[in-house]
């Protein structure tokens, strides 16, 4: 609260800013987004190698990881964005925080659902109390736990900071519970197969993983910024920039 | 100093004038761990294998179900705005408040869980790990539980979200718990994980207080 | 003492009060009028630092309250809707925890106070065996203890007879003549002697 930023940085963070910038980004998001998939989905699904111990199932892989990946560091973006609207008030931070939930939640479930698929043809199950299975669950239950804390209040700003609060908690709690559910893991199973460490994945493997990765990326910015955009407008409905823009379509 | 023990004396006062509040969570707890041997087997030997576990759990819950009325009824009957525009530190008062949750949802806790070790086959050598580990334990749980509270008492269906908010974030205390319990009715030293609850305990004591008075700040003030 | 800068305030999409500024000073009653809905518990809250859905600042000898806790808290004296008379302790209990709290409260003078508000002989049963009247006036008894400079009143007299009324109109106006100041809501025509009463309207205050 101490720090006090020059007015032109508070200009930059306003709603409208950010949705006029928004509008000149989406588009480029979208095709870099669009590209990168499409092309990671086919090197990966018919050009890739096969896995010699797993044969084709391992190509869920393309998936698997990115959505992980993307669970996470979303978590990671969700309470940096609250910290900074909790600390300098400003709104776009907490509508970026808001917008990450859903977007984190189904990014786990994802996970889950293709870890789950994955598991099936390597382990025979459906479900295996694996380290990271398990920490990714609690991810999930954390999200929730974030998205039904924002629902919850009716006054839209104390929502906001509640879930703040709250993500920062997560946050601080994320090693912790993954140390945890990792140490709890060697302890009951001995070493299990782990799913995403694979000892020296040949470049035609890792490659089209990388850009499915920086596909996910832009994909997920994609989103966020379109769900952000909903949230600005629809909490900046009565300002006169919002008004004029609803009349002009 | 003299201030936070004002507070829980108060709060101490207010917990024996209505008695349910000391006893609810102790049976709470011991039903819960009935249940098992009604739920699943009363093999001795198959319930010793669960007791660690079990108990952890019914602890755990316990704990969870008396959080909610750490600031519940300050809410409601404007304590806590007294409390708000007291130039009093508001730490202190948060924590006595959260000692005096950890004394009935915790110490007693620790203290009755030998009958439920009894009852469940725990082998005599887990008696000393599990009120080591529930002493260790609890606190942080009622710390981390706190925060829940703090967030949720302004909202009116705030008791079941708190579990959802919370139970995440109980897990660490559970699994390095129970696993004490384990080690130590088989033998095997237990000061690491005492150690590990104890640090669990250090990192919460200094950062839940902080998140505890920003939530109470944000529910009063909405 | 008191400057409220530039207040913005909306509630459901509602506008309550725009760009409201005043200066309460020394030994000075603020009245705040207005419908119900058009937000003078919430002013009042804002003013204690109870609500931060408003935009604008609010200080106390030039600090902003937020950054100035200790120094402003230590000043006031906030009586609201809510009592905050705990039911299961008695009235003097509830008073020694409150004068814990607000250190600018005097212990010493509880069972005085508990006499002027007609509570003698009632100080050692649990409060929640008074009625809903005496419960509040547990917590008006606050008003006999307290030394704070600046009292911030949300219709303190509801639930009193004519004499708690006159009564407390007395201890306003000798508030007031010792240098303190008072902001209040109230529908009682307040009449304090030798003092005039300033009015804030916040019906007025949005055009």
């Amino acid at each position: 609260m101490k720090i006090k930023f020059p007015r032109w940085f508070y200009r930059l963070a306003s709603p409208r800013w950010f949705y006029d910038i928004t509008s000149k980004l989406l588009p480029w998001f979208t095709i870099i987004a669009f590209l990168l998939i499409v092309i990671g989905t086919i090197w990966g699904l018919v050009f890739a190698p096969a896995d010699y111990q797993q044969g084709n199932s391992f190509r869920i892989i393309y998936i698997h990881v990115p959505t992980a990946i993307l669970a996470q560091s979303c978590y990671m973006l969700m309470a940096v964005a609250g910290a900074v609207g909790l600390i300098w008030k400003i709104k776009i931070a907490h509508i970026i925080a808001k917008s990450c939930a859903p977007i984190g939640a189904s990014m786990a479930v994802l996970a889950l659902v293709t870890g789950a698929i994955w598991g099936k043809p390597t382990w025979g199950a459906w479900w295996v109390w694996d380290a990271r299975l398990t920490s990714m669950l609690v991810l999930f239950f954390l999200y929730v736990g974030v998205i039904a804390l924002t629902s919850a209040y009716e006054h839209v700003a104390s929502g906001d900071k509640a879930a703040a609060v709250l993500a920062l908690v997560g946050v601080v709690n994320i090693p912790i519970i993954k140390y945890s559910v990792e140490w709890w893991n060697t302890l009951h199973q001995g070493a299990t197969f782990k799913i995403t460490e694979k000892p020296a994945m040949p470049p035609d493997m890792w490659i089209p993983l990388l850009i499915m990765i920086i596909g996910f990326y832009c994909f997920f910015a994609v989103i966020l910024m379109s769900r952000a955009r909903t949230e600005v407008l629809r909490r900046e409905n009565r300002s006169d920039w919002v008004k004029s823009l609803v009349e002009r379509y | 100093m003299n201030f936070f023990l004002a507070a829980l004396r108060r709060d101490l006062l207010l917990t024996f004038r209505r008695r349910n509040d000391i006893i609810n969570p102790l049976a709470f707890f011991l039903m819960v761990g009935i249940l098992f041997p009604l739920g699943v087997s009363p093999e001795a030997s198959f319930l010793s294998q669960l007791a660690p576990g079990v108990i952890w759990v019914a602890a755990l819950l316990a704990s969870l179900l008396s959080v909610d009325g750490i600031f519940r009824s300050d809410f409601d009957d404007g304590s806590l705005e007294h409390m708000l525009v007291s130039p009093q530190p508001l730490l202190l008062l948060v924590l006595a408040k959260v000692t005096n949750h950890w004394l009935i949802s915790g110490f007693c806790l620790a203290l009755v869980s030998p009958i439920l070790a009894l009852m469940l086959f725990l082998p005599s050598e887990g008696i000393k790990p599990l009120i080591f580990s529930l002493l260790l334990g609890t606190p942080t749980l009622s710390l981390i539980g706190a925060i829940g509270a703090a967030l949720t008492v302004g909202l009116r269906k705030g008791g079941i979200l708190i579990s959802l908010l919370v139970l995440p974030l109980y897990i660490p205390v559970l699994i390095f718990g129970a696993s004490s319990v384990q080690a130590g009715s088989i033998g095997l030293p237990i000061q690491g994980y005492l150690a590990l609850l104890a640090a669990m305990l250090a990192l919460s004591l200094v950062l839940a207080p902080f998140a505890i008075v920003a939530a109470l700040k944000i529910s009063v003030r909405s | 003492m008191l400057e409220i800068k530039n207040l913005f305030c909306e509630r459901d999409e509602r506008t309550l009060f725009e760009g409201l500024s005043f200066i309460l000073n020394q030994s000075e009653v603020l009245q705040i009028e207005g419908q119900n809905g058009s937000g003078k518990t919430t002013l009042l809250r804002i003013l204690c630092g109870l609500s931060d859905a408003f935009e604008g600042e609010v200080l106390w000898h030039g600090k902003n309250i937020e950054e100035d806790r200790e120094n402003f808290y230590q000043a006031l004296l906030y009586v609201g809707h809510l009592s905050g008379v705990k039911g299961t302790l008695t009235a003097e209990e509830n008073l020694a925890w409150m004068s814990q709290l607000d250190p600018s409260l005097n212990q010493i003078n509880i069972p005085e106070a508990l006499e002027k508000v007609g509570l003698y002989g009632y100080e050692d049963i649990p409060c929640h065996t008074l009625s809903a009247g005496q419960q509040r006036r547990v917590g008006l008894a606050r008003l006999y203890l307290s030394s704070a400079p600046l009292w911030i009143l949300d219709e303190p007299f509801t639930a009193l007879d004519k004499k708690g009324v006159a009564e407390k109109e007395v201890l306003i106006a000798q508030h007031v003549q010792a240098g303190g100041s008072i902001i209040l809501t109230t529908h009682h025509n307040l009449s304090i002697p030798d003092k005039e009463v300033r009015c804030l309207n916040l019906d007025d205050a949005l055009t």
